[in-house]
C-alpha cells in the first residue's frame, strides 16, 4: 500500500484531534482528542518504519530496521500512565467544581 | 662643589617637623611651649638658609638629588631642590620674615585657646614648608606642589576663625581663585613636557630645549604660567581674592599675604626669566597687567577706610609693579622689589597689627587718630615703613621701586608716567592711613581711649628690627649712577639672570636722565605725601556720604559686583536649568520612564495570561503552525 494513504490518514486524524482540543469545552472530550492525537502519530511511526524494513530488505541489508515498531510499545504504555493520572485529574476537577468544563478553570488560586 | 648642600632637605623639613607636633599635639601643649617649638623651627631653617646663602654667595649653585618622584618611561620628575642665588635669597626672606612674624605671633595671638594657638602654629609652620618646597623645588612639578600647599595653607588661616560665615567665604573665595590660575600652572607644565619631556629647570632652559621650542609654544607657555601668576600674586584678574583674605588674623596678612606667598608669582617668572625673555608677546602682556593691577588697586585704597584694607590694595599695587619690572626685564627689580617690599610691608601689617591689637580689635580707621603719644614704637616703626613704601631716599623702597621705573622708562616713557602716577597715590594713600591712625585727635570711644597701651616686646622687637631692614634693606642695591659698583644684589643675582641678559637688548640710560627720573618720582611722592599728611591730620568723622567717582572707588570700582553679575550669577543660572530641567526632567524622565514603560508594558502583557486554557493552547498551535511554515516555505 502507498505510504501516502497513511499520511494521509494520520493528518486527518490530528487535526481532528487539534480541532477538537481547541473548540471542546469538555475534559473528556479534550483528553479523548489529545489521545487521538497521539495515536495519529503512532501510527505514522508505525507506517514509516514499515517502509524502511521494506526498503532495507530489498537491498539486503543486514540491519534490522524495525525498532519503531517497538518504540510504539513504549508511547502506548506511557500514554496509558498518563491516561491514569489524567483521568484523575479531571476526577479531582469534578468534585471541586461539580463540571468538567474547562474554561472555570482560568484561576490558580480557590 | 661640595656636598655639604646636600643637607638642605632640613630647611623644609623642620617647619613640617613644627607643624607635626604642634598639630598632633595641639590638645596638651601649653601655649608657651607651641609658639616656642613653632618659632624654633623656623629659626633653625633660617640658620641654614644662612649657610646656604654663604656658599652660593660667590656665584655657585648646587642640585640635591634625593629620590625620583615620578619615573614612568622616559618622563623622569626628580625630588631634588636647586639652590642658587635666588633661591638663598627667597629662602632668607621667608625663614627670616617668617621668623620674626612668628615671634610676633606669640603675642598676638595670645587671646586663644591653648588649643587653637596650637592649630595657628601648626597651620603658620606647615605654610613655611610649603613656601620653601616652592622657592627650593629644582623643577615645575615640585615647585607645583609647593605652589598648592601655600594655598591650602592660606585657605586654612584665612579660615582661622571658621566660625565666622563671612570669614570662611572669604576663605572659599581666595582658594577657587587660586584654583582658577594653577589651571594654567598645570596646562603650561602639560605643554612642557609634551615638548621638552622634561620639567627641570638647568633641563628645560639649556640651550638644546630651548631650541626644540617654537616661538608660540614658547608665547603659549609664558602665558600660561602667567595666569598661574595672576591667581597666586593676585593680578588683574584674579586680585580680588586678597583684599577678602584681610579676614585672617593679621600676622597671617603679613606673612602670607605680603611678604611670601603672594611673591610666589613673581618667583616662578624670575625662574623661568629666560622664557619670558624668548616671547615679548608675554612680556608685554605681564607689563601691562602689572601695571594696570598697580594702578587699580591703588586708586580703590585711596578711598578705603579699614586700615588692613588699604594695607591689602598697596599689596596688590606693588605687586603690580612687580610684574611691570619683569615685564620690562628688570627681573632684578622686581626681586629687590619683592625683598623690600617683604621688609616694609611686613613691617606695616604688623604695626596694623599692634594698632588693631591696642584699639581692641578695631579696624576702621575713622575711629583712630592721635595714637602717636599712646604707641611711640609702634608709630615710629610705622612712619619708616610708611616712608619706605613712599619711595623717599634713603629707605629701602626708593631703590627698589626706581630700579623697576627706571628700566619701564627704558622700555617706554608712558609706562613710566602711569607708574610715578601709580607712586604718588601710594605715597598719598599711605599718608593717609598714617595721619588718620597717629596724628590728630583721638575719635573712638572713652572706653577704647582708656585701654589705649603700647603693644609688648614680642610685639614691638620684630617690629623694630622690620623697621631697621625697611630703613637699610635699599642700600645692597644702590644704582650705578650713584655709586659705581653699589648695585650688590644685581651681582649677586647674575647667574641666575644671565641668560636672559645675553638676549634681552640693553637699554642704557644716561646718569642724568636717571636723576631727572628719581628727582621727579621723588618729588611726586613728597607732594602727594605731604598733602595727604596736611589734609588727614585734620580729619574729623563726617556722616557725609561720598558721592561720583569717590563712591565708584570706594566701591572697589564694583569689581566684586560686576564678577559677580557677569560670571557667579550666570553660572548659578545654568546650575538652576542643569538642576531644574536636565536633572528633574532629564536624568530623572529617563530612569523613571525606563520603571514606567516596564510597568506599563507588563499591565498590556498581563491580558496574554487569561488562564483560558484554549487560548493557551491555540496560541501553541499557532506558534507550531508559525514554525512549520518557517520550516518548510523559507
Amino acid at each position: 500500500m502507498d505510504i501516502k494513504a497513511y499520511i494521509v490518514l494520520a493528518l486527518t486524524l490530528f487535526t481532528i484531534g487539534i480541532i477538537g482540543v481547541l473548540v471542546r469545552r469538555n475534559a473528556i472530550i479534550i483528553f479523548m482528542c489529545v489521545e487521538l492525537m497521539l495515536n495519529a502519530v503512532n501510527l505514522l511511526l508505525v507506517a514509516f518504519s514499515r517502509m524502511h524494513a521494506a526498503s532495507a530488505v530489498a537491498k539486503a541489508s543486514p540491519t534490522f530496521a524495525g525498532d519503531a515498531q517497538i518504540f510504539v510499545f513504549f508511547i502506548m504504555v506511557v500514554a496509558a500512565a498518563e491516561v491514569s493520572v489524567g483521568l484523575a485529574i479531571i476526577v479531582m476537577l469534578y468534585r471541586n467544581t461539580h463540571s468538567v468544563d474547562v474554561n472555570f478553570l482560568n484561576r490558580l488560586k480557590n | 662643589m661640595n656636598n655639604v648642600l646636600q643637607i638642605a632637605w632640613l630647611i623644609p623639613i623642620l617647619p613640617l617637623i613644627g607643624f607635626i607636633i604642634n598639630g598632633t599635639g595641639r590638645n596638651i601643649l601649653s601655649k608657651t611651649i607651641s609658639g616656642f617649638i613653632g618659632s624654633t623651627v623656623i629659626l633653625a631653617s633660617f640658620l641654614l638658609s644662612v649657610y646656604v646663602f654663604i656658599q652660593v654667595k660667590n656665584g655657585n649653585s648646587y642640585v640635591a638629588h634625593y629620590f625620583n618622584f615620578i619615573n614612568i618611561d622616559s618622563l623622569k620628575i626628580a625630588f631634588d631642590f636647586k639652590m642658587d642665588q635666588l633661591s638663598s635669597l627667597f629662602l632668607l626672606i621667608i625663614t627670616g620674615v617668617g621668623f620674626l612674624i612668628h615671634v610676633y605671633s606669640t603675642s598676638y595671638m595670645h587671646e586663644e585657646s591653648s588649643k587653637d594657638f596650637a592649630k595657628y602654629f601648626s597651620f603658620l609652620n606647615l605654610f613655611v614648608f610649603s613656601m620653601l618646597l616652592l622657592v627650593m623645588g629644582a623643577n615645575y612639578v615640585i615647585m607645583f606642589i609647593g605652589w598648592e600647599g601655600v594655598g591650602l595653607c592660606s585657605y586654612l588661616l584665612i579660615g582661622y576663625w571658621f566660625r565666622n560665615n563671612d570669614y570662611t567665604n572669604a576663605a572659599k573665595k581666595a582658594f577657587i581663585m587660586n584654583r582658577i590660575g594653577d589651571l594654567g600652572f598645570l596646562l603650561a607644565v602639560f605643554w612642557l613636557i609634551a615638548k621638552v619631556g622634561t620639567v627641570s629647570f638647568d633641563e628645560v632652559f639649556s640651550a638644546a630645549n630651548l631650541a626644540k621650542l617654537s616661538l608660540a609654544d614658547k608665547t603659549g607657555i609664558t602665558l600660561l604660567l602667567f595666569v598661574g601668576a595672576t591667581g597666586k600674586s593676585a593680578q588683574i584678574p584674579l586680585y580680588t581674592w586678597l583684599p577678602d583674605a584681610m579676614a585672617g588674623p593679621t600676622p597671617v596678612s603679613a606673612l602670607i599675604h605680603a611678604a611670601t606667598m603672594v611673591t610666589a608669582g613673581i618667583y616662578m617668572i624670575a625662574r623661568s626669566n629666560i622664557l619670558y625673555t624668548m616671547a615679548p608677546v608675554t612680556q608685554a602682556v605681564v607689563a601691562i597687567t602689572g601695571l594696570a593691577t598697580a594702578v587699580l588697586a591703588a586708586t580703590i585704597a585711596l578711598k578705603q577706610n579699614d586700615i588692613k584694607k588699604v594695607l591689602a590694595y598697596s599689596t596688590v599695587s606693588q605687586l603690580g609693579y612687580m610684574f611691570l619690572g619683569l615685564g620690562v626685564g628688570a627681573y632684578t627689580g622686581a626681586v629687590f622689589h619683592v625683598m623690600t617690599h617683604a621688609f616694609f610691608k611686613a613691617l606695616l601689617f604688623l604695626g596694623a597689627g599692634s594698632v588693631i591689637h591696642a584699639m581692641g580689635g578695631e579696624q576702621d580707621m575713622r575711629n583712630m587718630g592721635g595714637l602717636k603719644k599712646y604707641m611711640r614704637t609702634t608709630h615710629l616703626t610705622f612712619l619708616l615703613g610708611c616712608l619706605a613704601i613712599a619711595g623717599m631716599p634713603p629707605f629701602s623702597g626708593f631703590f627698589s621701586k626706581d630700579e623697576i621705573l627706571a628700566a619701564a622708562y627704558a622700555n617706554n616713557p608712558v609706562l613710566w608716567g602711569i607708574g610715578v602716577i601709580t607712586a604718588m597715590m601710594t605715597a598719598f594713600y599711605m599718608f593717609r592711613l598714617y595721619a588718620m591712625t597717629f596724628l590728630g585727635k583721638f575719635r573712638g570711644t572713652h572706653e577704647q581711649e582708656h585701654h589705649l597701651h603700647e603693644s609688648p616686646v614680642a610685639i614691638t622687637i620684630p617690629l623694630i628690627i622690620l623697621a631697621i631692614l625697611a630703613v637699610i634693606g635699599g642700600l645692597i642695591g644702590i644704582p650705578e649712577s650713584i655709586m659705581h659698583g653699589g648695585h650688590r644684589l644685581e651681582a649677586f643675582l647674575e647667574p641666575v639672570f644671565r641668560q636672559s641678559n645675553v638676549i634681552a637688548t640693553k637699554h642704557e640710560l644716561s646718569h642724568a636722565t636717571e636723576y631727572m627720573l628719581m628727582g621727579i618720582s621723588v618729588a611726586g611722592a613728597l607732594v602727594a605725601l605731604l598733602y595727604a599728611w596736611n589734609k588727614f591730620s585734620k580729619y574729623e568723622k563726617t556722616e557725609t556720604h561720598s558721592r561720583g567717582f569717590a563712591k565708584l572707588l570706594e566701591n572697589k570700582w564694583y569689581v566684586d559686583e560686576i564678577y559677580n553679575a557677569v560670571i557667579v550669577q550666570p553660572i548659578r543660572s545654568l546650575s538652576a536649568f542643569f538642576n531644574n530641567v536636565v536633572e528633574k526632567k532629564g536624568i530623572d524622565g529617563l530612569v523613571n520612564g525606563t520603571g514606567k514603560a516596564v510597568n506599563y508594558g507588563s499591565r498590556q502583557l498581563r491580558w496574554l495570561q487569561s488562564g483560558q486554557v484554549g487560548a493557551y493552547v491555540l496560541l501553541m498551535v499557532i506558534g507550531i503552525l508559525i514554525l512549520f511554515i518557517i520550516q518548510l516555505f523559507l
